[in-house]
């Protein structure tokens, strides 16, 4: 708004519609100090008064892979394409974890801080900005458990324990902000809509779940069935979390045909999730 | 001539009442079509009606706020005042940004902080310090400023001691100091302030009360304040605005704003829709009329006070079953008086349809108090309505020689001799 000398004079023009596109980045960029607090803040109050404190961040994924080793591995007898069934799922549920975390977290953003996003204004992307970011401190501490569990089984091999570090392991950043991204563009879109329609809210619980056994977590995409195999592929995370599996255990169908579909639907998801929750920003305080 | 930081045009909020959801989807749809494809108005906002909460609208759209404009100059301290619905909340909601206009457009020059609850996004987790940090961030403060003013900040609030304490072990007054003590050093140039002063103990509400003079006063920033305490807007602000059912009733310097709004509220009030109130309902509080020597006066020191009641007495109990008692409290709850009809023997019998009382000397000083109203049926509360009206007293010649005694001075005026000898 800068078409004459009077009206270029204001800080700040507060109007009833603004343009689609005014997604106020800079504005952001001046609040990162708050979305740092958040992210301080959400990390200290999750382990304040536990005994455990930060050792919980091990806890869900040691047991989610005990538990998968024993239904999907032995008693259903899923491949895991010649990798030790442990570091199998462990590479597929801290990945996935993340994603969902993001996604999960994101899509009640709006429901969760109703009562100081009615009393203060600030970039209101900030607050599912730093979801992320403190998902990301998680994931991290969850990646070190990887760690530790590859040199285990490096240096006491069991029985078809081939596996190794790929060239790919350099795309390991990448691979992250692209499931950051994903999760936090379809929350964006979930969060929006549900300040008014209420429905989608029960969706997403028991929906990530459901799309957990549509990503190849459990299971690799070489074992699964042809006629499926298609379809699996149009989720985006299939390829991310194959691409994960290749860079730290050499197996899994690491192309960039499949890196590059994911890019695509992420930025689209992305844009489209930016652009709803900024539209919905404005007046969601009356609705919700 | 100074400048205007703020300038508001035709501003307008329409809420939607009623329930939001079921059937909204083809609504949507509709308002899409109509409002981006062939580009007219919103067609669900046409029927606009000012915001009268007392009588029932014919439909679902409320103008909370209708073509307001103003403009507030750099430096002034700006009372927003007005009856509970105004739209004063939806005015401060719209210029500190928690919510967006239906049409016009605000502007604004420098930063705006707003205050519209104190403690916004404190955690309970965590120690006094951080949520220093965590709540200045929240209003826009960056991280070197806080720790800057960290000593200040700690030094006003007065809980030093406890600041490496969580805040969940603090009493409900540290909170606020704390909550205050952030909000109070935010260096914009622009600082709204809701009714956040109602708490605190009196002591630390006359340090707030003294620390918003010196932003407005000895800074040169520009200072909005919304409260019902006429007392503390007159002594904090030079300028006013006057909200009336979501329109601009008046706008100019502070005693004028404050004699406009104590006129067009100090004949009656509905009492029938009144909130919050307890009892049986026998005999309801219908209406109330306030008034001084007759029925079209103020009321004013020294003169008279009259308080009628209409009541809904639909069971015919008659007089000798009824108890009335009536309390008087200034803002602050100090309770000034109590009259009540188990004092004094009344002796017609018959089913009243109101009850006036009246008092031949007001010994109020200016200032406005807060009535506490209680019936009882056969020693059975009937209807009880705490803070049920105000009675805004104006400065009168209490004491017969024109000489008028400040508010702060006193609140009651009583009459004496004094004796030399």
């Amino acid at each position: 708004m800068r078409s004459t000398p009077e009206t270029s004079d204001w800080d700040l023009v507060i109007k009833g519609h603004t343009s689609l596109f005014d997604l106020k980045f800079k504005d952001i960029w001046n609040y990162r100090d708050l979305l740092v607090m958040f992210v301080k803040r959400d990390f200290v109050s999750f382990y304040k008064q536990t005994i455990l404190g930060p050792l919980w961040f091990f806890i869900q994924p040691i047991f989610t892979t005990i538990v998968f080793t024993f239904v999907f591995g032995n008693l259903a007898g899923i491949s895991t394409d010649g990798l030790p069934q442990q570091l199998f799922y462990l590479t597929g549920i801290t990945s996935w974890n993340y994603f969902s975390d993001c996604l999960t977290k994101t899509s009640t953003v709006f429901k969760d801080n109703a009562s100081i996003f009615g009393k203060v204004y600030f970039p209101r992307l900030i607050m599912p900005l730093s979801i992320v970011v403190s998902n990301l401190v998680r994931f991290g501490v969850q990646l070190l458990l990887l760690l530790f569990m590859m040199l285990y089984f490096n240096f006491s091999p069991v029985k078809g324990s081939d596996f190794h570090i790929t060239y790919a392991i350099v795309f390991f950043p990448f691979l992250v902000l692209l499931m950051a991204l994903l999760g936090l563009g379809l929350g964006l879109i979930i969060t929006a809509i549900t300040t008014k329609y209420k429905d989608l809210t029960f969706l997403v619980t028991f929906g990530v779940q459901l799309l957990m056994y549509g990503t190849t977590v459990i299971y690799p995409l070489s074992a699964a069935p042809e006629k499926y195999k298609r379809i699996i592929e149009l989720n985006p995370m299939t390829g991310i979390i194959e691409a994960f599996r290749y860079a730290f255990l050499g197996r899994g169908e690491f192309t960039f045909w499949s890196i590059g579909y994911s890019v695509i639907i992420t930025l689209i998801v992305l844009l489209l999730g930016i652009l709803i929750f900024n539209k919905t920003e404005k007046n969601f305080v009356d609705t919700i | 001539m100074s400048k205007a930081v703020i300038q508001v045009e035709n501003l307008s909020k329409a809420y939607q009442i009623g329930q939001i959801g079921t059937g909204t989807v083809s609504r949507d749809l509709e308002r899409f079509f109509a409002t981006k494809i062939l580009g007219k108005d919103d067609p669900f906002l046409k029927i606009g009606e000012t915001n009268d909460r007392s009588t029932k609208g014919k439909s679902d759209i409320v103008w909370s706020l209708k073509d307001i404009n103003f403009k507030i100059n750099q430096g002034d301290a700006v009372g927003i005042i007005g009856k509970n619905g105004a739209g004063k909340s939806t005015l401060l909601k719209l210029l500190s940004r928690v919510t967006g206009p239906t049409t016009g457009e605000i502007k604004v020059k420098g930063r705006i902080a707003s205050l519209l609850e104190v403690g916004t996004g404190f955690h309970p987790e965590l120690s006094g310090r951080e949520n220093i940090y965590l709540n200045g961030a929240i209003l826009g403060m960056r991280k070197k400023e806080i720790t800057r003013k960290l000593d200040e900040i700690i030094d006003f609030s007065g809980v030093e001691r406890y600041i490496d304490t969580p805040v969940k072990r603090y009493s409900s007054g540290m909170y606020v100091r704390l909550a205050f003590a952030v909000a109070a050093h935010l260096e914009s140039e622009i600082l709204i302030v809701d009714e956040v002063l109602a708490v605190g103990d009196a002591e630390f509400q006359k340090k707030c009360l003294g620390k918003m003079g010196d932003i407005s006063k000895g800074e040169g920033r520009t200072v909005l304040f919304v409260s019902h305490n006429m007392a503390a807007v007159k002594n904090l602000c030079t300028k006013g605005i006057v909200l009336e059912n979501g329109q601009l009733a008046f706008n100019g310097n502070i005693e004028e704003c404050i004699s406009k709004y104590l006129q067009g509220n100090s004949f009656s009030n509905e009492l029938i829709n009144a909130r919050g109130r307890k009892g049986s309902g026998k005999v309801k509080f219908e209406k109330v009329s306030v008034f001084g020597n007759d029925e079209t006066q103020n009321v004013v020191s020294g003169e008279k006070l009259n308080i009628l009641f209409n009541l809904e007495n639909n069971n015919g109990i008659s007089n000798d079953r009824i108890r009335l008692d009536v309390r008087i409290e200034d803002d602050f709850g100090q309770r000034f008086s109590w009259v009540s009809s188990s004092l004094v023997s009344i002796e017609n019998d018959l089913v009243p349809k109101s009850i006036l009382i009246h008092y031949p000397r007001n010994n109020f000083n200016n200032g406005i108090y807060f009535a506490t109203i209680f019936m009882t049926v056969d020693d059975e509360v009937s209807d009880f309505i705490e803070n049920a009206f105000q009675i805004i007293v104006e400065s009168g010649n209490f004491f017969s020689n024109g000489k008028i005694v400040p508010e702060k001075q006193s609140k009651i005026l009583m009459d004496f001799d004094m004796i030399f000898s």
